[in-house]
């Protein structure tokens, strides 16, 4: 009855350390049901370690954590009951087709064999696979064993779905497509997503997301809220007249204004509101405006003074990703 | 690639019955059943499996038969290497299918199995059943040459091989996982196979008669747990032929341990008990891998 007010994911001071290395080192939070968090954060970051501790894979070394109400370490099965997973890495039988797959899924599951039909044939349309069901999975490609993977994720209706690195090493093209079926699953069931990424792009889908960096959550919060936080857009302008321009704004509105790349940049707190009164104030004719919102990048750099790039190039970091791509 | 989503699906969740013995054996069932599918599809492995026994037996057998003198005149040496070729076929296949738990580990699989809501138990034990049966359903196909090595097609005779052999390939198979569990990566399967699967296969007398070794290796022979498969065989095979006295001493010795003869029925449940072990060791050391 009041598992519906619960959390679906709740973690106090969850922590793991392999012998000398501490990959988590205390996180906290808590996720909704029904909402879809990521974990952001570099190569390394400790977000695989997080997701395995969460679905009973890896035994905590200190704190705690409860998932769909169960606890994570005494209730193993309870939590597994109800949990789907997507590893990073895949962990399909290429031997056996995508039905096949998804039959012996649902019987570990215990779904009961008239249903399953039904909700293989579900899933496998959500995904598009629908038509390949009969295909062996060493026949499919990177994108759709992924597709695959997230279709037997669903199979058993888990009440969250833990997806780690689900677009890792596909194509943009593909990577978009997952989203729709992801966001489409989201409208359909009132699915508590928890997923782990560190493409930038990817962590805007989400309700709220957590940064995480060497294995401690440095921010967390909504996507709006976290760029907010940051306060800046970046307004750029090309005019003419640059030094002029540029005596003009520091005249006017107090800003110091950049010359970078053939355009003048600025930095304003609401650069949408701001743009008409610079061009109505500004008296200098004016070629062309942009506003960049800050982008989660720049939220990243501005909570650990390190882009997402330069945090996975330093020493002891993992393995660049591009080495690390799906097969 | 298409990227259209479907129009809106009525997705019914699925209710699941709780967990309990009866998800135990289903699972245990599926596992078992992935075995077998996987070995049906697999046309090589099943080809593999019958090529190493013909060679031994006809070849080997057929070469060795005309300089081994096997103690009795009319008793052909192929009809001495039969119950042993067996076995060794067995042993191959089902220690092969345990092991695979090594390359389920690699590809990923092993984890789908192991986050799912069952017991370690029935997963390996769904493992087990599976590689006993495709071991078994092997030997079948040998056992179908059985006239051509001299040996009557007597359905008790058949009947009483089967299952010796189901329970020799019950018991090779969770041995088979003990080493999967040990074994770090696929590199490492061979070697560990070739150094402890290939001397149980020579030390177990199923290619020679175990009567008048010499005593290290007599010793060996029964401290090796193949014996205890290699031996009621033949002795069931040997009770089907009519031997001389004399031949059945040289070529179907009683086991003895220090002069006590280990009877027929205890052999087997000596190969059943280490299969037992063996599976709960298997067990326990995949529990501890967090
Ligand atoms: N089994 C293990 N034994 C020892 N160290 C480990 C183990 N698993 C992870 N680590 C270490 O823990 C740290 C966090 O790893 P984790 O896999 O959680 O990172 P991640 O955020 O998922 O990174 P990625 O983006 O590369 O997947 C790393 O330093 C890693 O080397
Ligand atoms: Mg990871």
């Amino acid at each position: 009855m009041d598992s519906e007010s619960r959390a679906a994911i709740r973690v106090e001071n969850l922590q793991k350390r392999f012998g000398e290395v501490e990959a988590v080192r205390g996180v906290d939070f808590e996720v909704q049901a029904g909402e879809t968090f990521g974990f952001l954060g570099p190569n390394g970051a400790g977000k695989s370690t997080t997701i395995n501790m969460l679905c009973t894979l890896l035994r905590p070394t200190g704190g705690r954590a409860e998932v769909a109400g169960f606890d994570v370490v005494s209730q193993r099965n309870d939590v597994r009951r109800e949990i789907g997973l997507v590893f990073q890495d895949m962990t399909l039988d290429t031997y056996l087709s995508a039905g096949q797959n998804l039959r012996f899924h649902g019987q570990l599951y215990g779904v009961p064999s008239d249903r399953l039909e039904v909700r293989m044939r579900q899933v496998l349309e959500l995904v598009g696979l629908w038509d390949r069901r009969d295909k062996d999975v060493d026949t499919f490609s990177g994108g759709m064993k992924r597709r695959l993977e997230i279709a037997r994720g669903l199979l058993h209706s888990p009440r969250v779905l833990f997806l780690d690195e689900p677009t890792v090493g596909l194509d943009p093209q593909t990577r978009a497509s997952i989203w729709e079926y992801l966001d489409e699953l989201r409208r359909q069931e009132n699915l508590t997503i928890f997923l782990t990424t560190h493409y930038m792009d990817e962590a805007e889908h989400c309700d709220r997301i957590a940064i995480m960096d060497a294995g401690q959550i440095v921010a967390l919060d909504t996507p709006e809220a976290l760029k907010a936080a940051i306060g800046t857009d970046r307004v750029r302008l090309e005019i003419d007249d640059e030094a002029a321009a540029a005596a003009a704004i520091k005249r006017q509105f107090g800003l110091e204004a950049s010359s970078v790349g053939g355009a003048l940049v600025l930095q304003v707190p609401d650069g949408e509101h701001f743009v008409p009164k610079l061009l109505a104030d500004l008296g200098v004719p004016v070629r062309s405006v942009s506003v960049t919102r800050p982008t989660l990048d720049d939220v990243f750099m501005s909570y650990t003074g390190r882009t997402i790039r330069d945090a996975e190039s330093a020493p002891g970091s993992e393995i660049p990703a591009m080495f690390r791509g799906r097969r | 690639m298409t990227t259209t989503v479907q129009p809106p699906l009525p997705i019914a969740p699925v209710q699941r019955p709780p967990t309990g013995l009866a998800s135990d054996l289903r699972a245990a069932r599926v596992v078992c059943h992935r075995e077998l599918l996987r070995w049906v599809k697999d046309g090589r492995r099943l080809l593999a499996g019958l090529v190493q026994p013909l060679l031994w037996l006809f070849v080997l057998g057929t070469g060795l038969s005309r300089v081994v003198s096997v103690g009795a005149e009319n008793v052909d040496f192929r009809t001495f290497l039969f119950p042993g070729v067996l076995v060794t076929s067995v042993m191959f296949t089902a220690v092969f299918s345990g092991v695979s738990v090594v390359w389920d580990r690699e590809f990923g699989f092993l984890r789908e199995m192991l986050v799912a809501p069952i017991r370690r138990t029935s997963i390996l034990g769904g493992k087990c059943l599976g590689g006993a049966i495709v071991a078994t359903a092997q030997a079948v196909v040998i056992l179908a040459l059985a006239g051509l090595c001299g040996i009557p097609y007597s359905p008790v005779l058949m009947l009483q091989l089967l299952a010796i052999l189901f329970l020799a390939s019950l018991s090779i198979t969770a041995f088979g996982l003990l080493l999967g569990a040990r074994v770090a990566n696929i590199q490492s399967v061979m070697p560990v196979i070739q150094t402890v699967i290939t001397p149980m296969m020579f030390l177990s007398g199923a290619l020679y008669p175990t009567s008048g070794l010499p005593t290290w290796l007599a010793f060996a022979t029964k401290i090796n747990p193949v014996t205890y498969a290699v031996n009621p065989m033949r002795h069931v095979v040997f009770s089907h032929l009519d031997l001389t006295p004399e031949a059945a001493r040289v070529l179907d010795p009683q086991l003895t341990w220090g002069g006590w003869p280990v009877p027929f029925a205890l052999q087997l449940v000596i190969l059943a008990a280490l299969g037992l072990v063996t599976f709960a060791v298997a067990v326990h050391r995949f529990s501890k891998t967090d």
